[in-house]
């Protein structure tokens, strides 16, 4: 036990999780195949709408290795995938993992096959005929949404799953006393997640009639928690785990088909089961993110002070409605689209419809992307519209430091916030002053060169329970975690976190270390095991693994600190006001010699007879954080691109953010979730986008035709950062996760529109290929210029 | 049919019998549980399988078992010689250029390929020479600076070596 009086909040420890993986060792589902394991293949419907008249699998039952074929009928005892959203008059369809009358989407699952390999089983569903009889398709939201759209649910005679609206203060005397109205449609396109590791699924019968699960998922107890509801299994005899898994980004944040089925097969057939998408069957079988489009209507004063925002949108939510998916664009959009801004009349309306295009739920951000999108790019076509700077227009209007805790109208609390100080930060990292003689230097080079702004506020730490629960979300916002000190002093940590590559590991353990005075290297920490966490872990999703779990890791971590004051204090006969606890020691008050040992209280705990009266012997305890509040990151992003108009290229040459998570508790995973973050947004601006066809087939189904972007794509980014404690928990912090993604979309379109701006180009939809933006500066080039 | 072939894998010879549609990646994976080289995707864009053959980096889910007779193969498994990390390894901690680890295998063969043919790769060198290898979780920047970070070390290792030897 190393005793040391460092503190390791704040410092840039090395992470525990790296040694295994660079050397190959990290276990990940895949990687997972128990003695005897039967391997999963789904037939996919080709057709995005279609009825199944008649499903022949006798040829494919026949072929060597094969174990069965079952359809929907045969596994509808795994009962319905979950929905854990309840908005109000929410039409929810019901959702099996096999479909048995009806396909909804090209890649909804209509049969399975068991085999004794992975290639017997493909080769059998590639023979298993189906007679499906097409239907009309429809993948448009707003067209699904109209009369005489193809009906996908017949048991609820619409498309329209929510209609979900939210008003404040008096938006029409807002338009009445305007001085300009920015009208525009903005459309967030469709995404693929694109988590590097495939989903993957392997489940073992144990002995006593319980289930071994092992998932690539963000959240293993809700895996646990509707196997056990769905499979009628006693919960302690399912254990979940989700080893290494990589990466996840909210596609990876739901109980899916294959998770119920391979669980369901395994406790009926008495063997273990295992199914890992290919990423071309991923591309279908997996949420997609965003696709979600909004007329908006900005009114403001002549000197740039908004009045209202008034906005309709219709948003997709696919065939089915996944775990989270009605909250998406409703709960956690409409909500902080006022952003960095005080806005005196609100009046938001967004329809979810159903369209026969796979289910779209939480990806990397989850609808406060769209909204930082709708509120920043709308920012910039004010400014544009009044001949105001961004900078300036944004100032103007921001939320004043003094405010806080300021009530939106949409009666979210911010807790603290500090705008103008990011904004200025990241105004000095651009030299936003200089900016126009490097416009006009490229200008020289026959390039259009651009300058985008993108001020921030997001939503962490999900959630308050009592919020999640008026907000419709059907389950608790705690988290929780659980602390074991050995009686040799060796201590692990049980979190109810599920990371996926966010350092869970280093950072709990630096949390701990400081509560005790030892080394994070004399910690260990666990997660992702139903079996070995608290009762309930929430998992990791919406960043709110260290605003809410990382505070319950902390909460228990003090509650033994109290306790090993306490022993400490009589076993130096003093009272417990005379003695303190540092560097690893509990010592009387000026006399550092008088001292026990965190290892010697530790061991005391156990031996227990020179303890104070009544006190509990061990050293362990569980905590479950509720916060009392969300918190709320912000900062700002400032993209600057240069534009080839000869062939439309948009090339950011340079990027800085100065971001505000509140208190950080490892600098180096913070700076990397912000990269990493950045990135992924750039990928939204430049590059992606889910294609579908008239029919409902996936154009863009695969890594050739869908870009992520690559090492050569995207640049280095310049990163600052302030703090601005939360007041919200007692670390002070907020979450940085999304932050990156939420923020750089906007700023990078923001500085594309700016270079476009030269030529009258006002707006643009993502991505911004080539040839979009080539096409957009031909039909901006008025034609006796053109060549 | 099957094929015996043999090749040397992480240093060690063998002689297997495979089938003739087996994937490299299938061989190394399902019948030699390396597991350290991942799938990512099926149309070779993601890099996560790459592995070295004689000397290059290759991709061992669009290679044939059988294409490997007679090759020596490094997988990830082999690039920590007598508990000491490659460099590389090393590098991809210190910088911070790994989060989810799973592109992390594919990451650190590719960048070796790179670093045995241009050991002072410039930053746009590094970036082309990475473009085959999708990082979801780092955004590349941490990735490139490690690459950089161990071209230097492993240019300095073989003075010291040298150095070394001398005495």
């Amino acid at each position: 036990m190393t005793a040391t009086a460092t503190p390791y909040i704040g410092s840039r420890v090395q992470r525990k999780e790296d040694p295994k993986l660079i050397k190959g060792e990290g276990i990940y589902t895949d990687d997972v195949t128990p003695p005897g394991t039967l391997h999963l293949a789904l037939v996919r419907s080709p057709h995005a709408h279609a009825r199944i008249n008649k499903i022949d699998a006798s040829a494919a039952k026949r072929q060597p290795g094969v174990v069965t074929v079952l359809t929907g009928a045969d596994t509808a005892a795994t009962g319905p995938l979950p929905c854990f959203i309840t908005l109000p008059n929410l039409k929810s369809a019901k959702h099996f993992p096999i479909a048995s009358d009806r396909a909804r989407y090209s890649g909804d699952a209509v049969a399975v096959v068991v085999a004794d390999s992975r290639r017997a089983a493909k080769a059998a569903a590639a023979m298993i005929e189906v007679e499906y009889e097409p239907l009309p398709v429809v993948i448009d939201a707003r067209a699904a949404a109209a009369p005489g759209a193809p009906i996908l649910h017949e048991e609820l005679g619409t498309n329209i799953a929510y209609v979900y609206p939210v008003k404040g203060g008096d938006i029409d005397k807002a338009f009445r006393e305007a001085d300009v109205v920015i009208k525009h449609r903005i459309k967030n396109q469709r995404l693929i997640p694109n988590a590097i590791e495939p989903r993957s699924v392997v489940v073992r019968p144990d002995e006593g009639g319980g289930l071994t699960v092992w998932t690539s998922t963000q959240i293993p107890h809700f895996v646990q928690l509707i196997t056990s509801l769905n499979l009628g299994l006693s919960q302690n005899k399912v254990r979940v785990i989700a080893p290494e898994v990589g990466g996840g980004f909210g596609s990876k944040l739901n109980v899916y088909a294959e998770e119920l089925l391979a669980a369901f097969l395994a406790k009926t057939l008495g063997r273990p089961m295992k199914w890992t998408e290919e990423r071309r069957e991923g591309y279908l079988a997996t949420i997609h993110g965003r696709d979600i489009v909004e007329d908006v209507e900005l009114a403001a004063k002549k000197d740039g002070t908004i009045t209202g925002l008034r906005i309709r949108g219709y948003a997709n939510l696919g065939a089915y409605l996944q775990a989270f998916a009605p909250v998406i664009e409703t709960v956690l959009h409409i909500f902080i689209i006022p952003g960095a801004y005080r806005i005196p009349a609100f009046d938001c309306e967004i329809t979810g419809v159903y369209t026969n295009t796979t289910p779209t739920d939480a990806y990397r951000g989850a609808g406060r992307p769209e909204a930082t999108y709708l509120i920043e790019t709308t920012m910039n076509m004010l400014a544009r519209e009044l001949g105001i700077d961004q900078a300036e227009v944004r100032r103007r209007n921001f939320v004043p430091k003094t405010a806080f805790p300021y009530t939106t109208i949409t009666t979210l609390a911010y807790d603290s916030g500090d705008y103008d100080q990011t904004l200025d930060k990241a105004l000095a990292m651009a030299d936003y002053a200089g900016f126009e003689k490097r416009r006009a230097e490229a200008k020289s080079r026959g390039m259009l060169r651009g300058i985008g702004l993108s001020s921030y506020v997001e939503i962490c730490g999900l959630a308050p329970s009592k919020a999640n629960h008026a907000l419709g979300v059907g389950w608790g916002g705690y988290e929780s975690a659980r602390i074991r000190v050995h009686p040799t002093g060796a201590v692990q940590v049980f979190t109810g976190t599920s990371p996926h590559g966010q350092g869970h590991e280093t950072s709990w353990s630096q949390i701990v270390a400081d509560s005790f005075g030892i080394s994070p290297d004399d910690i260990e920490v666990r997660h992702g095991d139903t079996f070995e966490s608290p009762g309930m872990g929430v998992g990791t999703f919406g960043s709110r693994s260290l605003a809410v779990g990382g505070v319950a890791v902390h909460k228990a971590a003090e509650k033994l600190r109290e306790k090993i004051k306490l022993i400490g204090a009589h076993m130096l006969e003093a009272s417990p006001e005379d003695v303190v606890f540092e560097g690893g020691k509990v010592h009387v008050k000026g006399v550092p010699d008088k001292a026990k040992t965190f290892g010697e209280i530790v061991f005391q705990s156990y031996m227990a007879f020179n303890m104070p009266d009544g006190m509990e012997p061990g050293m362990e305890a569980t905590y479950y954080y509720d916060p009392t509040n969300f918190t709320f990151p912000f900062g700002t992003h400032i993209a600057e691109v240069e534009i080839d108009p000869e062939v439309g290229t948009t090339k950011i040459v340079h990027y800085v953010a100065c971001d505000d998570c509140g208190v950080q508790i490892n600098p180096m995973i913070v700076e990397g979730q912000l990269q990493g973050g950045i990135v992924q947004g750039i990928g939204q601006a430049l590059y992606e986008g889910a294609v579908y066809d008239d029919n409902g087939q996936l154009l863009s189904g695969s890594m050739m035709e869908y870009h992520v972007p690559t090492a050569a794509d995207v640049p280095n980014v310049e990163l600052s950062h302030t703090v601005t404690p939360s007041p919200v928990n007692p670390l002070g912090v907020k979450g940085i996760g999304e932050a990156g993604t939420i923020a750089s979309t906007p700023a990078v379109v923001n500085a594309a529109l700016d270079a476009l701006g030269t030529l009258g180009i006002k707006t643009i939809d993502m991505p911004l290929t080539p040839e979009r933006v080539w096409r957009a500066i031909k039909d901006a080039t008025p034609k006796e210029v053109r060549k | 049919m099957r094929h015996a072939i043999t090749l040397t894998i992480n240093g060690a010879a063998k002689t297997i019998e495979v089938d003739p549609s087996q994937l490299l990646v299938e061989l190394l994976r399902d019948t030699l549980g390396l597991t350290g080289t991942h799938v990512g995707c099926d149309t070779s864009q993601c890099g996560a399988c790459s592995v070295m053959v004689d000397g290059r980096a290759a991709k061992s889910c669009t290679m044939l078992a059988v294409q490997a007779d007679g090759a020596t193969v490094i997988t990830i498994e082999g690039f920590a010689k007598g508990g000491q990390l490659h460099p590389l390894q090393a590098a991809f901690t210190k910088e911070h250029a790994l989060q989810c680890g799973f592109c992390t295998p594919g990451m650190i063969i590719s960048s070796a390929d790179l670093l045995s043919r241009t050991p002072d790769p410039s930053e746009a060198e590094i970036r082309h020479a990475l473009a085959g290898n999708l990082c979801r979780c780092t955004g590349y920047q941490n990735i490139v600076a490690a690459v950089k970070s161990a071209a230097a070390q492993m240019r300095q290792a073989p003075a010291a070596a040298t150095a070394e030897a001398r005495r």
